[in-house]
């Protein structure tokens, strides 16, 4: 059962070969047993899944079940679950018990999927290798001793390692295609404003995507419809139909447009992950697609902008924790700046803590102009980069990180840490998709192939995942930890 | 720009964050380096380029001026770390 897509789950429902609750039963277990050395869940809600898989059963016999009825999945815990503990990977918010659904949760419930818990991630989705969380750090289950990518690590690892069939995470500079990437499974970022933001607790708002990370790109394609839409809720979502994204799954890539940009294959990329990347286009020109270079000559720039933009915004976000109306409250405050100040001080964590200086500093008196209006300016640069370039090619293609997953505190640096997204953080700036799927392995550990493609092009870059998934197997692999697990 | 530790102490107090000497100064190497890395931005040539907010260059649409959520606040001070009679209770202000 842990092998199986959701495609081949939904099948095997329909067909009557198990039930919703059998399915849900041997997840349970699994994650019983294994999730221990993974830490990729911080919570497990066993009883709401157990009823939830029971009512999908009654809906099927009945003959009332939707395509995704009964189906199971996890969430990061950054969306907001009703009566369910939401913690954002942060102690701050180690006591929350949310009192209302994000909108993608609403809709997975009405879709009838169930989740079968809240994944493990960075704290408020600040990191790129899941080592920041108050919970500990996950383990990439290709090797325990190696991270599994930020901040949907959590995710990534419980899909890789066969505890769900699929997961939600969020992307705000590739949170979501580098664990995919590290855990060789397919991770789809979606154009901003696809997808709501309503109840997704925010980091920085003009960044943050919510999105489907699963074993295939037809399964993204599944879960990217039950979840994209307007939402009146979130002014930031756009009011645009929502295409049947499997419906596009089978057109030919004959005479596809492909650039590669120059600037993703020079220093810094390791030689097996561009060899790996270079011989994954090479099935894309057995199909008959055009391979050029490109340039995205602002490519360099995109991660000082970020790191002026989503501190600037995470440092207005987070001023919501302040101990009084939820989370964390310290002990015997003396006065309310007191109360204030201490409460954050022991909620939020060191990289948190980082990124609201950062953002305060950059934002305050005398700094604004020199840095957030001159990364903001820049933004528009790089994303008329991206416009230009699609004028000229269908898609890009390029690595989604620089390295392999690297090891669990090896990357002790923060400005280290934040080159390792050289690659996915000028997309959240332009606010395109963009979609990882396993392409290699360098020494044991998974290579991801990044897809991106212009605003609202998710069929397309879910149709070529596709077929590069029906061409080859790097999907299929399994890390030995899933295998001997069986 | 270089930064110094009184910098990191206006930072925190504007973020309301407490901040001792120690951590004040642990933070200053860090953060000088993170705005040296952003301090690249300043080769860039922006004249006359406008700034982006909004990924797809929207913007803020308009709703129509009705009430459009109930009251909920006994169900969201469920949540509060302390409540009386309806008010959200902290430190006394004025005296």
């Amino acid at each position: 059962m842990h092998d199986k897509t959701l495609t081949q789950l939904a099948a095997g429902l329909a067909a009557g070969d198990y039930s919703s609750r059998e399915i849900t039963q041997s997840l349970l277990s699994r994650i019983d047993r294994l999730d221990g050395e993974l830490n990729s869940f911080i919570s497990v809600t066993r009883e709401h899944a157990l009823a939830a898989a029971s009512a999908a059963d009654d809906a099927r016999a009945k003959g009332n079940a939707g395509p995704l009825a009964g189906l199971p999945l996890a969430l990061k815990d950054i969306f907001c679950t009703q009566g369910i503990k939401t913690t954002a990977g942060s102690r701050m918010l180690d006591n929350f018990i949310a009192p209302y659904n994000a909108t993608v949760v609403d809709k997975l419930n009405a879709s009838g999927m169930i989740s079968l818990g809240k994944t493990n991630m960075d704290e408020f989705a600040m990191g790129s290798s899941n080592e920041n969380s108050y919970y500990g750090p996950v383990k990439n289950p290709w090797d325990l001793s190696a991270v599994p990518g930020g901040s949907s690590g959590g995710s990534a690892a419980a899909v890789a390692a066969g505890l769900v069939p699929a997961a939600l995470g969020t992307d705000t500079g590739g949170s979501i295609r580098q664990p995919a990437a590290f855990c060789g499974i397919t991770g789809l970022k979606p154009t901003y404003g696809r997808v709501s933001r309503y109840g997704m607790i925010a980091y920085a708002s003009s960044l943050d995507q919510a999105g489907p990370m699963a074993r295939t790109a037809e399964d993204c394609a599944l879960l990217l419809g039950a979840i994209a839409g307007h939402d009146v809720h979130d002014s930031t979502s756009v009011a645009r139909g929502v295409p049947d994204y499997t419906a596009e799954l089978g057109e030919s890539l004959s005479g596809l447009k492909i650039g590669l940009p120059k600037e993703y294959f020079g220093d810094g990329l390791a030689p097996e992950v561009e060899a790996a990347v270079r011989e994954a286009v090479k099935v894309f020109e057995s199909f008959g697609a055009c391979v050029r270079e490109v340039s995205l000559p602002h490519t360099h720039y995109a991660i000082p902008a970020y790191y002026v933009i989503a501190p600037a915004e995470a440092s207005s976000n987070l001023s919501r924790f302040d101990g009084v109306r939820f989370g964390h409250r310290c002990d015997n405050p003396t006065d309310l700046i007191d109360l204030y100040k201490r409460s954050r001080a022991e909620g939020f964590g060191d990289e948190v803590k980082r990124r609201i200086l950062i953002g305060t500093h950059t934002l305050s008196e005398g700094f604004f102009d020199a840095y957030y209006k001159k990364a903001q300016q820049i933004r528009r640069l790089i994303r008329q980069d991206f416009l230009d370039a699609f004028e000229d090619v269908d898609v890009l293609m390029g690595p989604a990180s620089p390295t392999p997953a690297f090891d669990l505190g090896a990357n002790k640096d923060p400005v280290s840490m934040y080159l390792q997204d050289i690659y996915t953080i000028a997309i959240n700036l332009a606010g395109i998709p963009g979609i990882s799927v396993p392409a290699g392995l360098v020494g044991g550990r998974p290579v991801g192939l990044q897809i991106l493609g212009p605003h609202f092009a998710e069929s397309q870059l879910l149709n070529v995942a596709h077929q590069f998934q029906q061409a080859t197997d790097w999907h299929q692999r399994r890390p030995a930890f899933a295998e001997e697990n069986a | 720009m270089a930064l110094e530790q009184t910098d990191v102490q206006r930072a925190a107090h504007l973020a309301r964050l407490a901040l001792d000497d120690a951590d004040a100064a642990r933070y200053v190497d860090d953060l000088g380096r993170i705005l040296e890395m952003v301090d690249q931005l300043q080769a860039v040539d922006t004249q006359g380029v406008a700034p982006l907010a909004h990924p797809l260059d929207a913007t803020q649409r308009l709703r129509a001026d009705e009430v459009t959520e109930s009251d909920q606040r006994d169900h969201f001070q469920q949540g509060a770390p302390a409540v009386e009679n309806g008010l959200y209770l902290v430190p006394r202000v004025v005296e």
